[in-house]
Parts: C-alpha cells; structure tokens; sequence
C-alpha cells in the first residue's frame, strides 16, 4: 500500500463552513490521514459495470395531492431563530 | 403495588395491571421518577425532564380509562426518546451545544403515533453528538454509564436509551440506528433493540445524520415488549418520501402464534478474528439452543463484509456533511458572538458549537464528496453498496434469518477508544452492512460475561419481515429472558 494519504485540511475546512483551532488541524490531519489510508480497502473491489445503490429500496416520483395544506405560523418557525425582528430574520450584513 | 416492584416490569406487563386496575398510569409514572431520582446521578441516561408534564400525560390517561375510552395497549405506558426525535414544546440537542437553547416547534411522526397510542412520553435521553459515535462519550453534555458496570460505555450512539431500560428508568425507550447505533448500544446494555427495515418508519421529525440509512427503533426488556412498540410506531407516512407504503401486521399478534422453525445462516466473516472469546461462547450457546428448536442451521459467505466499514464511513459522513449543514447559526441554532461577516456566522458558529467527532466526520464527508475525490470515494462506496446488498440477496436465497454476534466485545472501558477513530468505527463491524442493505436486524441479551457484562445476539431478517425476525427472536427470548436481569445501581 502506498504511504499515508494526506488531506488539505484548510481547503476541505472551508468547504464545510467550519472554523477549526490550529490544534485541530493538527489532531484531524493525522487522524484523517490513517482514516483514507484505511479507505483504500475500497480500491481492492472491480466495481466496473455495478449500479450505485443511493437508497436500499428507493421510490420514484413520490407526489403529493395539489391542495393547500396549514403551513407553520411564522412566529413558530422563527422561535429558535437567535434573533429576528418584524417575522424574519437578523443576519449581519451581506453585500456591501 | 410498590415502586420496585412497578419498574421491573415490562411494558406488557404494565399494561395487563392497567388493564385490570391493579395499578394507576400516575402511579406508574411516579415509580420511573423516583428511580430516576435514585439512579440517574449515577447513569446520566438523561439530558433533561419535564415531570410535570410527565405526570400530567399519565393522569390524562388515568382519565382516558376511567371513562372507558382507553386508547390501547400502550395507553399510560412510558416511553421515552433519545435527543434527535422531535416533541413539540419540549427540547432538542442531539447532545450538541449548536442546539443547547433549540425546542421542537413540532411533533415528529412517530411522536404523534405514540400520543394518539395514549403513550406518556417522558425525558430526553443522552446520544454521541447528532448521533455520531459508538460510546456516546461524543455528548456534549457528558457521557451515560453502562448501568453493569459503571466505568464502562454503554455503546452509541443511542447510550441514554439503552442504559435507560436497562436501568429501569424506562419500559420503553425509542433510539436511531444509522450504522448499528440501537443495536450495539442494546448489546452493551443486556437489553432489546431494534432496526426496522429502512422506510418502515417515518423519519419526520428526527435529527438527519445519513438519511439513506437513519432508522428510528424501540428497545425494552423484552422482545415481545419491542414488537408492541414497533408497530405502534411503523407505518407509511406522507410527510417523509422514503417512507415505505407496506402494510403493518400486529407483531403482538404474531408473537402469541406458534412459530415454525426456519433456517438460520451464520456468515463465516463475521465469526473470524477480533471477537472476544466470551462473546463467542455465548452466541455458541445461543446457536446450540435454536438447533435444539428445530432450527435448519446453515453456514454461509458475505464476502463483502470487511468492506462494509468503509463502504459506511464514506456514505455516512457525505450524508451527513450535507445534511449538517441546515445547522448555520441562521435560523435555529446558536450563532457566534464573534462573527463579523455572514460567512463567518457559517464558520464560526459551526466551529464553536460542533464537536471534535462531528467536525471529523463533516470534513471527511465534504472531502469524499468534493471535486477530483467523488469518482473514488462517494461513488466507490454507493457501488459497492450494490455489491453488499446483494450478498444479502443471495443468502436470504438460502436462509430465513442471519445470526451473528451484535458486537464483537462486551462494554469497554471510557476513554478506550475515544482518541482513534478507527478503532471506534470498528464496534460497529457486525451492523453496519445491515444499514447499508436496509435490512431489519435486532439484537437480543444472550448472556454475561464473567465480570458480569452483558452480551448481546444479532438476528438480521428479510426486508419488511419484521413478523419473523421477530418471531424468531421471541424464540429464544421467551426462554431466556435475559434482558429481565437488573444491575445492581445500590451504593
């Protein structure tokens, strides 16, 4: 097998919107590291040809009946929001 | 009656007194309050209560009966739910800090079952972290104790609500099960659980972590006690798309028809290394009981077994890389006080409230998922699911059941596993291929070790055989009943 893989933690971080500690960068580089050298288990299979399987027993085209329905009251969708003002909800500021 | 002697007792039983008016549904409340009073210092199955409530739902009941309007066999029974199933009114953490302050506007499916049931629902129950572990030391809010032996987990993710039962703080208790997590926690806890197939119930109002594999499950003393609340709890529903329109038989009812024996596979993969000598003579033992039965006991190969972990590792953890996301410190969960910019509300509030696990297992998934890695990891693993599923496929040719151990040891130690992932990826060897297959599987106490930890039996049915999985379960339970035996939780 080849040597330990390695991931750009920085890169991968970002697309995950998580902020990490330079602590945890360091402890996840080297335990992710030994988690995809024991992915490459996966490598050993010929999947050539095979379907994936996203579902074990999927279902199509699952339609509801075209009628209105009770929605939620906004103040019930907005009651763990950490903060709201006038039924929506405070965000900082996004485009300049 | 006396409290102790309420809380040793299963749900059916609860409900046969009930019925009969031997004991009041306050009564019976009162009984688990005060046990949990006594023992949860110790357990820590708990991350919050509401007794108030508690107690009102089991008058409701009282009332409900009084009048001759009793709503079944459930009706002022306890059942309590592991962090990730919704309560309207009451809260919801999956043990996570980034929902420390979050309560459920709405009621999850099951949750609307169980009240309609005239089930009284009661406090939530500790889990690793959005469900993510296999020791539920991932809990922000502490880790539970295995009620046998309290240096020792109580397997994950659902910890709380196994050591719940198995504590006699509950009858009932519902988990979610998305590699194994009610089975190996049942396991480690000498108590019943189960996975029902994949679309059996409703999985509205439940905590996604891998929502291709997430399966919410009873456990309970007894496997006739599982059955009643499995099909209180099963059925179709419109409200999740995954859900299955296959009709529910009364389990309850087919456990009290005789049973026929059946074949019972045992894979050769997963009787091989790494299983603890104790836990083998158990199954051993267990293997010899059904052969006496009657049982057709047939060997066979699941050749894809070892890449099962794997397989899981990279589905799961894309899964959940994409459905934590909804978790932004926007619209329900705990922003950062230190954000100065909308990205960094994302960033920094993930950040600071997600913990160590959950953040691993978000990077991972968002790795395999990512440009110039999806060829050879996300989608490796969905074909190599294929090929997992349909080594089921051909064994089920073959044989009605498959038995196997549900965990390759008995309960281990705190802190054991805790700093290498893989080591803790691997507890969960046994089920996680029935995930992956979305097949229904169980695991039921088969006996202790000498140092008096508990061991648990695997059983994996056909898809939608729930009625005889869980016959052959009963079985072997009804004669055995270790899952009766309490640990002793006296100072």
């Amino acid at each position: 097998m080849s040597e330990k893989p390695s991931m750009d933690i920085d890169y991968v971080s970002n697309l995950t919107r998580i902020e990490l500690t330079p602590e945890e960068k360091e402890k996840f580089q080297g335990q992710l590291g030994d988690v995809l050298k024991y992915f490459e288990k996966l490598q050993e299979l010929d999947v050539e040809g095979v379907e994936p399987t996203a579902h074990a027993f999927p279902r199509f085209n699952v339609w509801d009946e075209d009628e209105s329905k009770e929605g939620f009251p906004s103040e019930k969708a907005l009651m763990n929001a950490p903060k709201s003002r006038n039924e929506q909800i405070v965000v900082p500021k996004v485009v300049e | 009656m006396d409290s102790s002697s309420l809380i040793s007792k299963t749900a059916t039983e609860l409900s046969g007194e009930l019925e009969v008016g031997t004991c009041k549904a306050e009564e019976i409340a009162q009984a688990y309050l005060e046990q949990i009073d006594r023992v949860d210092g110790k357990v820590h199955a708990f991350l919050h209560r509401d007794d108030e409530d508690f107690l009102a739902q089991a008058r409701a009941s009282d009332e409900r009966r009084a009048k001759g309007e009793t709503l079944g066999a459930l009706d002022g029974i306890p059942v309590c739910l592991k962090d990730v199933i919704s309560v309207e009114g009451q809260p919801l953490t999956a043990a996570s800090k980034i929902l420390k302050d979050y309560v459920s506007p709405y009621d999850a499916t099951v949750t609307r079952k169980l009240k309609e049931a005239g089930a009284v629902i009661g406090g939530r129950l500790n889990l690793d972290e959005f469900a993510m572990g296999s020791s539920t030391e991932n809990s922000a809010y502490g880790p539970t104790r295995n009620p046998w032996n309290l240096e020792c987990v109580p397997g994950g993710s659902s910890g709380g609500s196994s050591a719940a039962v198995a504590a006699r703080e509950a009858p009932l208790t519902l988990g979610s099960d998305t590699g194994g997590s009610i089975r190996q926690p049942a396991s480690l806890c000498g108590v019943v659980g189960m996975k029902p197939t994949y679309g059996m119930v409703s999985r509205y109002g439940l905590a996604a972590f891998a929502s291709s594999l997430d399966q919410i499950g009873p456990f309970s003393q007894t496997v006739e006690d599982a059955a009643l609340l499995l099909e209180t709890i099963s059925g179709h529903d419109p409200l999740d798309s995954t859900s299955y329109p296959s009709e529910v038989p009364s389990y309850s009812q087919i456990l009290k028809e005789n049973s026929q024996p059946c074949a019972l596979g045992l894979p050769k993969e997963f009787f091989g290394e790494g299983m603890d000598d104790e836990v083998r003579a158990a199954v051993e033992k267990a293997i010899e009981f059904y052969k006496s039965k009657g049982y057709e006991i047939v060997d066979l190969s699941l050749p894809t077994t070892d890449l099962s972990v794997p397989v899981y590792y990279v589905i799961a953890t894309a899964e959940a890389s994409s459905n934590l996301a909804r978790y932004d410190g926007i619209r329900y969960t705990t922003r950062s006080e230190h954000a100065e910019n909308a990205v960094d509300v994302y960033a920094k509030s993930r950040g600071e409230g997600f913990g160590e696990e959950v953040k691993r297992r978000c990077i991972l998934g968002a790795y395999g998922l990512s440009s110039g890695y999806y060829d050879a990891y996300y989608l490796r693993a969905q074909k190599t699911r294929t090929l997992i599923r349909q080594d089921f496929d051909r064994a089920f040719e073959k044989v009605d059941a498959i038995l196997t151990p549900t965990s390759p040891t008995p309960a281990f130690k705190f802190g054991e596993k805790s700093e290498d992932p893989i080591s803790m990826y691997l507890s969960d060897v046994y089920t996680i291929s029935t995930n992956l297959a979305g097949l229904p599987g169980l695991s039921v106490p088969c006996g202790f070790t000498q140092s008096g930890l508990p061991i648990g039996l695997q059983l994996i049915g056909k898809a939608f055989g729930e009625g005889k999985l869980l016959s052959v379960a009963h079985d072997y339970d009804r004669e055995h009943q270790f899952g009766r035996q309490a640990p002793n939780l006296e100072d």
